[in-house]
């Protein structure tokens, strides 16, 4: 879920709330409500605003909750580096308050304090929904964005749009850079399904032109430095970048770099990586050039969407975009930004069925206006028209409508009810039978181990005295450490491993599992299948095989598996990587052999980390359903 | 048989008169009786155990006793008069006389006193003489008077010498000072420990008093196994889903190709959960051999093309992405499988399903995350299932649980269209915290696999760890779950009721 941090000032200005209101009675609350919200409290150096700005967060952290939003934390830039870096290194840094807020991860249009102050201010019916709209300038006097056919192996999209006479203010200018850092982590994943550059257009000339060339005919002055690099030199000035070498992958092997130019050899950028210098956007700039490139041409028109609804607010027309001209290879034009208003119908009642409301069809037009989904009555008055506006990509489907109607209507209202569903339970056979051997084990003096499916392969093999290809393990192909390597292809590792974490525990130590191991299967429909197993282990100065076989002895009498060859189960000596030679016996039941039984080998007691003799039993229990 | 020490003891209290003053010191009465303190003081708890047939208060002694060295000088005189005594009248060489008895001790002790005297430039060397005619010996005849015990008529100050030259001990007896009770009886008869079986058949329990049991003592512990406490609460789970008529799912797959794990459920190809850091994904077997065919169709189409109302993703969905394999990172992967079984049957019928088995995520550790733990999952597919229906039957399984202040959140689910997180208001944390997370399946993901239009499937889910470590108080996950598990915490654990 990404997280926004705003000023809460800042915030509060741009939501209208003022102090107005009477506190006497609300003071009496604060105490209560600032600890029942759990909020860490802010280091405010201002004192006297304490309560008052208690109230604040509490109110603010109400209106989050009905609206789907979490208030993660308050806290200020000074906290944020204290915690990170130290007292020291925090001295004079700001003590403005912040708030982060968690964004469910497809709200796009709140990823930045305009979307989200907007989402909020018609949420609470303060403002009304503003219109984006596209202005197209007369033929030739657009600009145009051309791609070349170079670019299709590396990064085949692009989509491009102005914003005109801007005025940015520093935290607008900074709101701006944040909400691409916010996309390009989110939606554009990382960059390497977009990448947004954004440029001073006064500085250069269109018609612009998308291409891609060899490392080394690329030759710019990269944001922010002071000389000239080749493409290849770039790549290396950044491999040491803590944010700029995460990216540095997504074209690294590709024999040809895709960059963008204007008509005068300017580069405005290298994506996904750089924007050139030349280009840089100040507070001071007054026309944006905005173009996002490529591998997923949607989501780089969703995010171009979002980019200039969010910041045209600025504009000298506010919310009006300059639309761009991107020519493909094959010579098709297309304009962007797309801002593309949609229309869907849904019925009140699908709508009131779907939640477990009965509201009017007027009421549920109003309640889906008030997010930002411009509804009112068609036809005979059943049928509610929605207009889908460009900034909720989020609406694909009636169901996306039915939550909104849901959240406005505030979830906590809707009458809860028990559903008429009649069923009968079932458990599973297997767990059915896992639950009645756990009781049954315990009763029998064993204690019950959880261990964890996953290990390293020498837990299941090595240690155990076996080859890795042996054990038909499922491998895992991404562990960031040896603990996660393979599932198990057996409990005993487990089971060995919490005796080791529990030497100081008196002897003798008894412990059993009865869970899921995985191996290879070419027979199912994915490769790999669990079994259900159950192992047991007697740890103790003797090795106690004679307690161990009673245990088998016992489960089988719990089993009704008599102890005999035709039709109940038998023991026969056999030999076992990991037993010791002479002390190890496979039991067979069910005409299969299911398992073994035996004392542990002295070097599996080693590579363990154990110190005492240890008898072992291990079988399948499958074949006893 | 001869009488017992407590019956000894009891006798001579008896002959002592009534009166404040009366009573019996436990040093004096071993010393008359002839025993060892320490038996006697056996018997004066075992008389004292039984009640008020004595009493006895607890005395501590100070004693004064002869030290080894202390004994020998008692013996044979202080070595200061020893040495005094050996030395000839015409004297000997310093060297010479300190061989003699009493060696070095008495000679700085015998020239401290002025007894002797040192003839510094006597021919062959310093030489020792007697400076007085006779001496007393004084340190004797003072340990003579201890050993009599009469110590406490010594000066303070030559007991102190003394305790300094380590020949007197300062010893501290406990004692007591025994009284009669007020249920004082000298015919207190031997108590019985235990009833045995003779007493039982012979019936002499009845005359037979025996011995109280000391009931603020533990008892001993049985020798038994014991259930895992997560597990304890699974086991509580299962049982309240199959009280409100859930039905168990097979869930033992922990291997799941990425079809049924996201793109069955209308998670596109691109989503972050199907990045490398956050799933495990497998190197053997890597891909799955077979999909559904006609279904993966469809699939493929509604991810990319949209379709059955819905706009879709609009991307280039792949079929090798899909057939990845991974470890699951839920057990909707099962719940999909489930709504499939379901739709392939002839005619719908409406179902509850319910899992709790193990999910796997390529995450980072710490004290509450894990790289596996358990998913607790809850399914219901009917006809005209409703958001308020949603919130009813999860009223319903939390109360079960213990949980009845609930809230609900909206939420984003990719799967989930609307979705609600379920907060409750945790009485010691004093604050609202998520307790789990649900919503009602989108229909990208139902109508594909050929379920009614009018079907609705609302779910739920929460990790079995975290209500197991606030109901048995544990901070760090590792405490709970894996090998390093403390088995003291297992053997401990009390019993899972949810609802108390």
């Amino acid at each position: 879920m990404p997280t926004v941090s705003v000023k809460r000032d800042l915030l509060f200005q741009a939501l209208g709330r003022t102090y107005s209101q009477s506190y006497s009675d609300k003071l009496a609350r604060v105490s209560e409500a600032g600890s029942r919200a759990g909020l860490r409290s802010p280091c405010c150096s201002c004192k006297n605003n304490l309560s008052i700005n208690a109230i604040a967060d509490e109110e603010f952290n109400e209106l989050c909750f009905e609206f789907g939003l979490e208030l993660d934390e308050i806290t200020s830039e000074k906290d944020i580096i204290s915690k990170e870096k130290g007292e020291e290194k925090a001295k004079g840094a700001s003590d403005t308050i912040l708030y982060k807020i968690d964004v469910p991860a497809n709200r796009y249009d709140l990823l930045c304090l305009e979307g989200l102050v907007r989402g909020l201010q018609v949420f609470k019916e303060r403002i009304n929904l503003p219109r984006y709209e596209k202005i197209i300038p007369p033929q030739g006097e657009g600009q145009r964005l051309i791609i070349t056919e170079e670019t299709v192996h590396v990064r085949p999209h692009a989509v491009a749009a102005v914003l005109r006479n801007i005025t940015f203010t520093k935290e607008r200018y900074d709101s701006f850079i944040d909400l691409q850092e916010k996309l390009h982590q989110n939606i554009c994943r990382r960059r390497a399904l977009v990448a947004i550059g954004t440029h001073d257009l006064d500085t250069i000339s269109g018609p612009f032109t998308f291409t891609a060339k060899a490392p080394s005919e690329i030759k710019f002055k990269p944001l922010n430095q002071s000389q000239e690099y080749t493409a290849s030199q770039i790549m290396d000035l950044y491999r040491t970048d803590s944010h700029l070498r995460h990216y540095l992958h997504l074209i690294e092997n590709k024999p040809l770099y895709p960059v963008i130019y204007d008509s005068n050899g300017v580069v405005l950028s290298m994506p996904p990586i750089i924007n050139g210098d030349h280009t840089k956007i100040s507070i001071n700039t007054r026309n944006v050039f905005i173009e996002c490139t490529g591998t997923d041409i949607t989501k780089a028109k969703i995010v171009l969407d979002i980019i200039v609804t969010m910041f045209s607010e600025y504009c000298e027309k506010p919310f009006s975009v300059e639309a761009a001209e991107v020519v493909y290879p094959n010579g098709k034009t297309i304009i962007y930004p797309e801002l593309a208003y949609r229309k869907e119908k849904v019925k009140s009642d699908h709508i009131n069925k779907k939640i477990g409301i009965s509201e009017t069809p007027s009421s549920l037009a109003k309640l889906l206006t008030r997010m930002c989904l411009k509804s009112h009555v068609i036809g005979n008055g059943n049928n509610i028209e929605i207009e889908i506006p460009p900034t909720r990509a989020d609406i694909m489907h009636a169901c996306d409508i039915v939550e909104d109607a849901a959240i406005a209507y505030g979830y906590n209202n809707i009458q809860m009810t028990i559903p008429k569903t009649y069923t009968i339970a079932n458990q599973l056979p297997l767990n059915k039978l896992t639950e009645l051997l756990r009781l049954d084990l315990a009763a029998a003096g064993f204690t019950e181990a959880l261990t964890f499916a996953l290990c390293s392969q020498e837990d299941v093999a090595d240690k155990l005295g076996m080859d890795i290809s042996a054990t038909k393990a499922v491998r895992i192909a991404n562990p960031k450490t040896a603990e996660f390597q393979v599932a198990r292809t057996t409990l005993l590792p487990g089971l060995l491993k919490t005796i080791a974490a529990n030497r100081k525990m008196p002897l003798p130590l008894k412990l059993f599992e009865i869970s899921d191991i995985v191996v290879k299967d070419p027979n199912t429909d994915v490769g790999a299948r669990n079994y259900r197993h159950f192992c047991a282990v007697y740890y103790n100065k003797s090795p106690g095989f004679e307690i161990i076989h009673g245990l088998l002895d016992r489960v089988m009498q719990l089993l009704e598996v008599p102890p005999n060859e035709e039709n109940g189960y038998t023991i026969k000596a056999t030999e076992g990587s990991a037993f010791f030679p002479g002390r190890c016996a496979e039991i067979f039941a069910k005409g299969q052999s299911v398992g073994k039984l035996g004392v542990l080998h002295p070097d599996v007691i080693t590579k363990f980390e154990l110190t005492m003799p240890c008898s072992a039993l291990e079988i399948n229990i499958e074949p006893f359903l | 048989m001869s009488p017992s020490v407590a019956e000894l003891l009891l006798q001579r209290l008896e002959r002592e008169a009534a009166g404040p003053g009366a009573g019996l010191c436990s040093l004096e009465t071993a010393a008359a009786l002839g025993l060892d303190h320490q038996t006697l003081v056996g018997a004066v708890k075992s008389l004292q155990a039984l009640g008020e047939v004595i009493e006895a208060e607890a005395r501590a002694t100070r004693r004064w006793e002869l030290s080894p060295e202390g004994v020998e000088v008692l013996r044979d005189g202080s070595p200061e008069v020893r040495l005094f005594r050996s030395l000839p009248a015409e004297g000997l060489p310093q060297s010479d006389a300190m061989k003699l008895p009493g060696g070095s001790v008495g000679f700085s002790k015998a020239m401290a006193n002025k007894w002797l005297r040192l003839e510094k430039g006597a021919p062959g060397g310093p030489r020792v003489v007697r400076a007085v005619a006779e001496v007393q010996d004084g340190v004797q005849e003072s340990l003579q008077q201890v050993q009599r015990g009469e110590a406490e008529n010594l000066p303070e100050r030559e007991r102190t010498d003394l305790k300094r030259r380590k020949l007197l001990l300062e010893v501290t007896l406990k004692s007591y000072w025994i009284r009669k009770g007020s249920a004082f009886s000298t015919a207190v008869a031997r108590q019985e420990t235990e009833l045995t079986p003779e007493m039982i058949a012979t019936g002499s329990w009845q005359q037979r008093p025996f011995k109280p049991y000391n009931f603020s003592a533990l008892g001993l512990p049985p020798a038994c196994g014991h259930l895992h406490p997560l597990l304890k609460v699974r086991s509580q789970l299962r049982q309240i889903f199959l009280e409100m008529g859930f039905t168990e799912m097979p869930t033992n797959n922990f291997v799941e190709s990425s079809f049924w794990n996201f793109d069955a459920l209308f998670q596109p190809q691109q989503h972050p959960a199907r990045d490398q850091h956050d799933t495990f994904f497998l190197q053997d077997p890597a891909k799955a051999p077979e999909l559904p065919a006609g279904y993966t169709a469809k699939v493929k189409k509604v991810h990319s093309q949209g379709g059955y109302g819905s706009q879709g993703y609009k991307y280039e969905w792949r079929l090798e992405e899909a057939r990845r394999n991974l470890l699951r990172t839920h057990t909707t992967s099962t719940s999909a499988r489930m709504l499939y079984q379901l739709a392939r049957q002839e005619k719908f019928s409406p179902v509850k399903y319910f899992s709790i088995d193990r999910v796997f995520r390529n995450e980072s550790l710490d004290a509450t995350h894990l790289a596996e733990f358990h998913q607790v999952e809850g399914v219901v597919a009917d006809r005209g299932l409703t958001l308020g229906h949603l919130m009813g039957i999860l009223r319903q399984f939390f109360t079960k649980l213990g949980i009845t202040q609930l809230r609900f959140k909206p939420a984003y689910n990719p799967y989930t269209e609307p979705s609600m997180e379920v907060f409750s208001y945790h009485e010691g944390l004093k604050k609202w915290v998520e307790v789990g997370n649900s919503g009602v399946f989108r229909p990208e993901l139902l109508l594909p696999m050929g379920l009614p239009e009018n079907v609705s499937v609302i779910a739920w889910g929460l990790s079995l760890e975290r209500p197991t470590m606030i109901k048995y108080g544990i901070n760090n996950i590792r405490e709970l779950v894996g090998h390093r598990v403390n088995l003291q915490m297992v053997y401990d654990s009390p019993l899972c009721r949810l609802d108390a």
